[in-house]
């Protein structure tokens, strides 16, 4: 919403500058966005008359005027606006102006004709954006006078950006009210009489749907001048609220909803067929709207019809043809009360966004129609004649709104804010926003004034003392309260130690987006489960990413166009599941890994390997390790579509799947243009927080034995299932095992490979005995033997370690 | 050799020439053998006094024994002498470049939004308001009608909502955990929920993504001057400067009365500069309480809901709210 200043100080005498309103409205809950000048300084422009106008005796789209300025000579000034005519009263800019654009006006000769000053268009001057021809001034304009002044240019426009629950405040009696309220000043409003009816024409006025609609002001004047132009001042006010002056009827309503807050709408009488029908659309009706565009209305849209068809949008446009134009003579103002609740969102369903359903949708001053329809025939009597009809004011009172008295309590009022007020105090401040206050004891009835839909309840009262007595003079208490520890359990590793963890390990974590484009999962096997968005902002955002996986590879690949060489990358987030229905709808919260180039940072001293799989599967071991899971952790071999078969594994703690992990597959990431191998995981974050409160056991005092076994085995048969068999057997007695050689090549078989596994052996109670350890490797032997055919290589050096 | 017995002292000194030419513990040792070994030539005298007059016996023994020691402590001496030298040679040769770079792991580092987040936690953890999360999807219940936004309202079409085909959305604010918790535990309450929020709005200024917290504390005899002095004490702490905040009324649904919270920025040179609006607040809404089921009449409560873009910008000197989204290694770097 835009005031200007000066509109505001001729409803309210305030008399301090504009950044001082602007201060006192912000502060009270009014935002006042930017404070701009309603024009530029326009010294040396004056109200100008063409006296004379020739065409130039040397080019045909010019011409010589001869031009009043107030004094006694005329002045010569060559023009090329079509509209230049004898009569004509346009700004005159004198040599010596300077005009907003940079412009100095000098005399000069053109075409050989001298040319003293120049006759100015709206845009040349900054008043608007006509360019067709000069700024015509109305006849009564005197000549000579300053433009500035003429037009009363020195004013300010203040730009406020409102809260929704402020309907109130979108107009200048709005605004006026509450700046008189927040100053402590007087109200003057202009003095807004009743126009008596001139005829006795009506128009039947129905109100089929009185819930939506309970009512409805109309009011014929018929016989206006269809020639009449819009008024100077008017033109000037509309411009100044960021409005174009069209025509004068509907400038007049345009200004009286700027005004007073009422959006008004004028038909022409003649192309109205019977009266008026208020009623919401029924399936298939269309109407072609004032910006020429044809709808469908929903069935839960309000339409304002005549006995034929619906001639407008309710609250929201009129139609195209039952508008005034430059022929109408008989009109039908309207000026009406609607429901918000049928109203909001409607416009913006259609793609439409007025000043009126901006209004009707926070809700309008239900006392305000007949006032508005005064004004209006008023201000349309004296710019285009006409005589006005009676007032038809059909109303339905059991459904008109009417703001109920609230309870206020100043003892709550002290509860909520702190503060210490007395019941007069609190009085003082209701009252200077117009609040009907009654007292009883320590207690108030307040009935807010009506247009101030947004007081309901005592909550609302106890805000608007605050608001008034100002939130910065309300008193502050330094922190306090009753405390309670909460604290997270110890059997959850936070999500912030694991972040840190990493991140010394080198990892940076990323914020990726949670939306995707669809094509982008797919690529990767992921788009299964994808919920899509209703609404996206466009194709690539329009799923929700089912894993992390897609954007962390692409941030991968955008950091190695970057020249990036190393990637350690880390992110944490919430990934989505859609089932079939709401509730097999699934959120699961994810830690995903990626790692690229070489497998440490480039060092004189060490070699340039690249990264392989046990670098990902080492810092997911560490994790694990690190934050005591003192579960079972388990990789198994698991293939995935985005991983190579090869290099493939699912994590399982305790045999619960937990995630997976593996080099990027080969071929997708060529179709990603990636030119290194990743390694990539993407864990459960809840699987792998979960660990057990430590429960010490004792270490025991006796030695330990270590022994180990190097063992020929086929390729088929994973470590982990020796692994298995090893722990199995030793039960108890394995503190730890250790797989410290691979080997294949000369002297294995081919499909073979020698595995060496160190066995460190402990039992806590007692010194472990050298033939009962042989037992045990003897039956470990013989079982990897039956189970996978494993040959003993040689036993490796049998040490004792203590 | 003849049988006449060896000179003692002349053996000796031969022996010392010895010790003294070994230049490694080899040959060191091999002097010690040829000496002092059980068939060392010093040794061997000692076996020879036998056959030496007994009157001789003892002052030629003490002769003996006296050259024994004198080469014994030689050897030692030569000894230190050569392991230093073969230190020192050690050293010499060990000797590195110490301007050469270290053997590193990268730093890694998080996000300069987690660190805004973290940071901002820990202040409201210090007064006692613990971490509480709610789902990203939500249901409208949640997200709006509990929160006092009526149907169709104004207040719902400023919020520029994402919605699943099925009327579910991506939650526009973290206040719906407000809800949750409320219903879930009574008061007192004294929360703070971090995390993800949306809205379908993308320009400069603008992710379609962003971060808020939501505090949130009901209690009996919570007022709107706890809510002040929580704020500056909040802001203060976490600009590390005591700054000037002013209160705006304001509108949200589920908070009345509501204020916007200014603070004002110092310019560089340490003077006043703008005012700039850091975070949403209020009192919480008696009608939220009451979808709640909490005494509304009873307790009381502020609820305040703040963008961690927004700190961190501010904190960090981020002219560019969609750096955070671009995850360009070398800016994440700058927040190590």
């Amino acid at each position: 919403m835009k005031a200007s200043l000066q509109w505001l100080r001729q409803w309210v005498r305030v008399d301090a500058g504009a950044e001082e309103v602007a201060e006192r409205f912000t502060s009270a809950g009014l935002e006042v966005d930017s404070i701009q000048r309603a024009a530029p300084a326009l010294d040396g422009v004056v109200v100008g008359e063409i006296i004379e106008c020739q065409p130039h005796p040397d080019a045909d789209r010019l011409r010589v005027c001869q031009v009043a300025d107030g004094g006694e000579a005329l002045r010569t000034v060559v023009c090329g606006a079509p509209n230049a005519r004898v009569g004509l009263k346009a700004p005159l800019a004198l040599p010596g102006a300077v005009l907003p654009g940079g412009l100095t006006i000098r005399s000069a000769r053109l075409r050989g004709v001298e040319s003293s000053g120049m006759l100015c268009s709206e845009p040349e001057l900054g008043l608007g954006e006509d360019a067709e021809g000069l700024m015509s001034l109305p006849a009564d304009a005197p000549t000579g006078a300053a433009l500035s002044d003429y037009l009363a240019l020195d004013d300010r426009i203040l730009e406020f950006d409102l809260t929704p629950n402020r309907a109130d405040c979108f107009s200048i009696r709005g605004l006026a009210r509450e700046l008189a309220a927040l100053t402590g000043t007087e109200l003057t409003p202009p003095a807004i009489g009743r126009v008596g009816a001139e005829n006795d024409r009506r128009v039947p006025i129905e109100l089929l749907d009185a819930g939506d609609c309970p009512r409805y002001v109309g009011r014929v004047v018929e016989g206006i001048d269809p020639r009449a132009t819009t008024p100077a001042w008017l033109a000037e006010a509309l411009r100044r609220a960021g409005q174009r002056s069209l025509s004068p009827v509907v400038d007049v309503t345009n200004y009286v909803l700027l005004e007073l807050g009422q959006p008004m709408h004028a038909f022409d009488l003649d192309r109205l067929d019977g009266g008026i029908r208020v009623r919401r659309a029924s399936a298939g009706e269309r109407i072609v709207l004032l910006d020429g565009r044809e709808v469908e209305p929903d069935e839960d849209m309000l339409l304002i019809c005549d006995h034929a068809r619906p001639v407008a949008l309710a609250g929201i446009m009129g139609g195209q043809d039952s508008a005034v134009d430059e022929s109408t003579t008989d009109i039908l103002l309207e000026s009406a009360w609607f429901n918000p609740a049928v109203i909001a969102g409607r416009a913006r369903r259609l793609g439409l966004a007025t000043e009126s359903s901006h209004r009707f949708e926070r809700g309008v001053d239900p006392e305000l129609q007949a006032l508005a329809v005064e004004r209006a025939t008023a201000l349309i009597i004296e710019i285009c004649g006409g005589r006005p009809g009676p007032v038809i004011d059909v109303i339905s009172e059991e459904h008109r709104p009417v703001n109920q008295p609230v309870k206020l309590r100043t003892a709550r009022v002290n509860q909520v804010l702190g503060t210490e007020f007395s019941a007069d105090q609190v009085g003082e401040l209701l009252v200077r926003l117009h609040m009907s206050v009654a007292l009883e004891g320590d207690d108030f009835v307040v009935t807010a004034p009506s247009a101030r839909r947004d007081i309901a309840i005592e909550a609302d009262l106890i805000e608007e003392v605050a608001r008034v007595y100002g939130y910065d003079r309300l008193p502050s208490r330094a922190p306090g309260g009753r405390l309670k520890i909460r604290m997270p359990s110890e059997g959850e590793v936070p999500e912030r130690l694991i972040k840190r963890q990493l991140s010394v390990r080198g990892f940076q974590e990323v914020i990726g987006w949670s939306f995707i484009a669809e094509q982008d999962l797919d690529r990767f096997g992921l788009a299964s489960g994808a919920q899509p968005l209703a609404n996206p902002l466009s194709r690539d955002l329009a799923v929700l990413r089912t894993s992390l996986l897609p954007g962390l590879v692409s941030v991968a690949a955008a950091n190695l166009r970057r020249q990036q060489r190393r990637l350690r990358l880390f992110e944490t987030g919430t990934c989505f599941h859609a089932g079939n229905d709401a509730a097999a709808f699934g959120e699961s919260s994810r830690l995903a890994l990626l790692l690229g180039g070489p497998a440490a940072p480039e060092h004189f001293d060490d070699s340039d390997r690249p990264v392989d799989f046990f670098d990902l599967k080492g810092e997911i071991e560490h994790l694990a390790g690190l934050n005591g899971l003192g579960r079972e952790l388990e990789f198994v071999s698991g293939s995935r579509r985005w991983l190579h078969p090869g290099q493939a594994a699912e994590l399982k703690i305790d045999g619960q799947s937990c995630g997976w992990l593996g080099q990027l597959h080969p071929g997708l990431a060529a179709g990603l243009d990636l030119d290194r191998a990743l390694f990539v995981a993407e864990l459960d974050l809840a699987g792998l927080s979960r660990r057990s409160v430590p429960a010490h056991h004792g270490q025991g005092r006796f030695p330990s034995v270590r022994r180990d076994l190097a063992l020929i085995v086929d390729d088929r048969h994973a470590c982990a299932e020796l692994v298995g068999v090893i722990r199995e057997k030793s039960g108890r007695l394995l503190e730890n095992c250790v797989v410290f050689d691979q080997y294949r090549g000369e002297g294995i078989e081919k499909g073979y490979r020698s595995l060496a596994i160190g066995l460190i052996l402990r039992d806590l109670s007692r010194t472990l005995k050298d033939e009962e350890v042989d037992r045990l490797m003897a039956d470990i032997v013989a079982d990897l033997k039956s189970k996978f055919d494993a040959k003993l290589r040689g036993q490796g050096d049998v040490s004792d370690q203590g | 050799m003849t049988d006449s017995v060896v000179d003692p002292d002349s053996l000796l000194e031969r022996a010392l020439a010895e010790v003294a030419g070994a230049d490694g513990p080899r040959q060191l040792d091999e002097v010690r053998v040829a000496y002092l070994g059980r068939k060392g030539r010093l040794t061997g005298l000692l076996k020879q006094l036998g056959s030496l007059p007994p009157e001789k016996r003892r002052e030629a023994g003490q002769a003996v024994n006296r050259g024994k020691r004198e080469l014994e402590h030689a050897i030692q001496a030569r000894q230190v002498e050569l392991e230093r030298a073969e230190l020192e040679r050690r050293l010499d040769a060990e000797r590195i470049d110490v301007t050469l770079p270290g053997r590193q792991v990268d730093p890694g580092g998080i996000h300069p939004i987690t660190r805004t987040l973290e940071r901002l936690l820990d202040i409201f953890g210090q007064l006692g308001f613990v971490v509480a999360t709610g789902p990203e999807v939500e249901d409208d219940y949640h997200n709006f009608e509990a929160l006092n936004f009526p149907e169709h309202h104004p207040a719902r079409a400023m919020h520029d909502t994402f919605y699943l085909p099925d009327g579910r959305l991506l939650r526009t604010h973290t206040s719906p955990v407000q809800i949750r918790v409320m219903k879930e535990t009574p008061p007192p309450v004294r929360i703070v929920a971090p995390g993800r929020v949306f809205r379908s709005d993308s320009d400069q200024t603008h992710t379609p993504q962003f971060h808020q917290i939501e505090g949130l504390l009901v209690d009996e005899n919570v007022t709107f001057a706890d809510l002040k002095g929580l704020l500056s004490d909040f802001v203060n702490a976490f600009f590390e400067d005591e700054l000037q905040m002013r209160l705006r009324p304001s509108y949200f649904p589920f908070t009345e009365p509501s204020a916007e919270v200014d603070i004002r920025w110092r310019n560089s040179d340490g003077t006043p500069g703008r005012w700039l609006e850091v975070l949403g607040c209020g009192m919480v809404h008696p009608q939220v309480l009451e979808n709640c089921e909490i005494d509304a009449e009873r307790y009381t409560g502020y609820a305040f809901g703040l963008g961690v873009e927004r700190f961190a910008m501010l904190r960090y000197q981020v002219d560019d709210l969609r750096l955070f989204f671009e995850n360009d290694l070398r800016f994440l770097a700058q927040f190590h």
